[in-house]
């Protein structure tokens, strides 16, 4: 059974039909990714699932328990942890007070300070910035406070909404480091990115999606040498 | 064309700009010249009297503070007015005063009063029970109100629970006086606390009483504001509201129940109304259905005058027009029974030139 299973899902916003039937599954320690261009429905299924909108049809299950009936903050006590598009950090709040918001569901204080070290390990930048208010931050340092938020729940599913946009490479490059290490460590992913080369190098399969439709899914490798993805993601003729 | 329109917008920015600085020299000018006349050239009042003043104001202050953190709770956290929020003061001062009246019917002789009550024989369990009720009736009124008149409106565009919420002010204000009749009735204290007793001390050639409800008033709000400001700044809870009102959604993915943090701000907004309902019932000596407009306004314009949306903002704001009201006559030199009209001139003069209050509106992402 895999961990997460999305099937055949329609989304709509008012009367914009944004998701037409969208299924794709996460295995257990995978790094799943989801490509596509502006306006897919990427951010749309991520939303889906973590509860923000109400899908209209189609079924959610994780670890064979159907989401649809939950709200996000019930979605959260499940393990299911997203960093939204454009980070959502509480910019009026210390970067601290951002790590204590990612635990609020947690009553198992030893393993929140285990969790904050090992945050604090990943992104030692954060450590340094503890007591400075989020909005102060550099846009690489407001990405690692919302996956290091994000991690402070202890998720086993993590959904990640284009934690490389607006970032310079290099830091572009260290972010995907991170991700890898953080499902090295236990903790499966699901990818969202428009930045398909990166997603499709770290990622063991993938999604493209395409006007609110999944139109392939394959390996990551198999993905990287299509044809079609070389053209319209990957910038090749 | 595109020049010319440009052309015209800088020169009614400056104009704009020239008649504020010209109002705001007058005003200014106006007020020197005043203090001036009445402290130095014709003093008329002594220290002891202006010590009085101050007392006053300050003890008023208190109470604005406590409601005017109501407002800007609120707002911090659904960007609207809750215009019934004067009203649940309101409610407040009722529970208080029904404490007093069912704690006066219950006679406990002694050899030496036989006539003695338990209100006066146990004043602290009285006030104590007093606060507790009028506080509780008031967070349950509050609770209520968002759940029926402005939870359901929440995707509305913002004008219409702003509506509602006048609609909900003027329904509450008429349910009162349907069960609590129209005719005002006086707050009947423990005998310690009658009103006008107090300590009196000596100041300059008079002697200036400090009464024992303003200190009770003035201590309790006190306490109060610094207990609502340690929980929005150290608890999870006021983590929550923090993160709420900045961004819904995301606080929804951080595993906070909105709707369970928006229902407890109006509990404890409720619950700060209730209690300065029942300080202003055992000072001032009056409640009946209407009780609550005049300082619910006054409480919003030291909200907005603070900045809406910001808590200390909204406390000093408090403490500011309770001074102004009651020193604010003798040095504009105007009648005392206009001092209400300066509260609302207030009102008027930070919405046209300072619509973000003194100190700053806070700033917020999700401003829809
Ligand atoms: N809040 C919204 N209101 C209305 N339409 C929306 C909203 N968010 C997204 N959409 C529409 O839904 C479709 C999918 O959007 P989205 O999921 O954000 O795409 P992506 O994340 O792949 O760029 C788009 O057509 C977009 O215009
Ligand atoms: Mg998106």
């Amino acid at each position: 059974m895999p961990m997460l299973e999305v099937h055949n899902i329609h989304t709509y916003y008012d009367n914009i039909h944004a998701l037409k039937g969208v299924s794709l599954s996460v295995e257990q320690g995978e790094i799943v990714t989801l490509i596509g261009g502006n306006g897919a429905g990427k951010t749309t299924t991520l939303r889906s699932i973590s509860g923000l909108r109400k899908t209209s049809r189609g079924s959610i299950r994780l670890n064979g328990e159907e989401l649809g009936a939950y709200k996000p903050h019930e979605i959260v006590s499940k393990s299911v942890s997203m960093v939204p598009e454009g980070r959502g950090v509480f910019a009026r709040l210390s970067v601290a007070e951002n790590l204590d918001m990612g635990a609020y569901i947690r009553r198992d204080r030893k393993g929140v300070e285990a969790d904050l070290e090992r945050v604090f390990e990943i992104f030692p930048r954060l450590k340094e910035r503890r007591k400075q208010v989020a909005g102060t931050l550099s846009g690489g340092e407001q990405q690692m406070l919302a996956i290091g938020r994000a991690l402070m729940a202890h998720p086993t599913l993590l959904l990640l909404d284009e934690p490389s946009m607006g970032l310079a490479p290099i830091l572009v490059e260290s972010i995907f480091e991170t991700i890898q290490q953080i499902n090295q460590e236990g903790t499966t992913i699901l990818l969202v990115e428009q930045n398909a080369l990166m997603a499709l190098s770290v990622a063991n399969r993938g999604y493209v999606l395409q006007t609110g439709e999944i139109v392939l899914s394959d390996t990551a490798a198999n993905l990287k040498q299509n044809e079609m993805v070389q053209k319209a993601y990957l910038g090749m003729e | 064309m595109g020049i010319h329109n440009a052309v015209k917008n800088i020169k009614s920015i400056s104009a704009y700009q020239v008649i504020q600085f010209v109002i705001g020299a007058l005003f200014i000018g106006y007020i020197l010249w005043r203090l001036n006349e009445i402290l130095r050239v014709n003093p008329i009042y002594g220290p002891d009297t202006w010590m009085r003043f101050a007392i006053a104001g300050l003890i008023l202050g208190s109470v604005y503070a406590l409601i005017a953190i109501g407002y800007t709770l609120v707002y911090g956290i659904l960007f609207m007015i809750n215009f019934a929020h004067g009203e649940i003061m309101m409610i407040g001062a009722f529970g208080g005063y029904f404490v007093f009246e069912a704690l006066n019917a219950i006679p406990t002789p002694t050899a030496a009063d036989p006539e003695l009550t338990f209100l006066s024989a146990q004043p602290v369990i009285s006030v104590l029970l007093a606060f507790i009720v009028g506080m509780s009736v008031s967070a349950l009124s509050g609770y209520f109100l968002e759940k029926i008149a402005y939870r359901p409106l929440r995707s509305a565009p913002r004008l219409v629970p702003l509506i509602s919420a006048i609609g909900a002010s003027i329904f509450l204000q008429n349910a009162g006086q349907l069960l609590f009749g129209a005719q005002r009735r006086d707050y009947l204290n423990p005998e310690v606390l009658t009103r006008g007793n107090g300590w009196e001390f000596p100041v300059g050639e008079g002697t200036v009483i400090l009464p024992y409800t303003g200190a009770l008033t003035f201590v309790l709000s006190f306490l109060i504001l610094i207990g609502l400001f340690t929980l929005v700044q150290r608890t999870r809870l006021g983590r929550a509201m923090r993160a709420v009102a900045e961004n819904k959604p995301v606080a929804a993915l951080m595993g906070v129940d909105v709707d369970g943090v928006i229902s407890r701000t109006f509990i404890i907004s409720g619950a700060m109304a209730g209690a300065a309902g029942v300080m202003w019932g055992i000072h001032l000596g009056l409640v009946y259905y209407f009780v609550g407009f005049i300082p619910g306004i006054k409480a919003f314009t030291a909200a907005v005058l603070g900045g809406i949306g910001n808590i200390p903002g909204a406390m000093l704001g408090g403490f500011f027009l309770g001074i102004v009201e009651a020193i604010g006559p003798p040095i504009l030199g105007l009648s005392f029974q206009l001092k209400d009209v300066i509260a609302f001139g207030i009102l008027v003069l930070v919405l046209i030139f300072r619509p973000t209050g003194i100190m700053g509106e806070v700033l917020t992402e999700e401003k829809v």
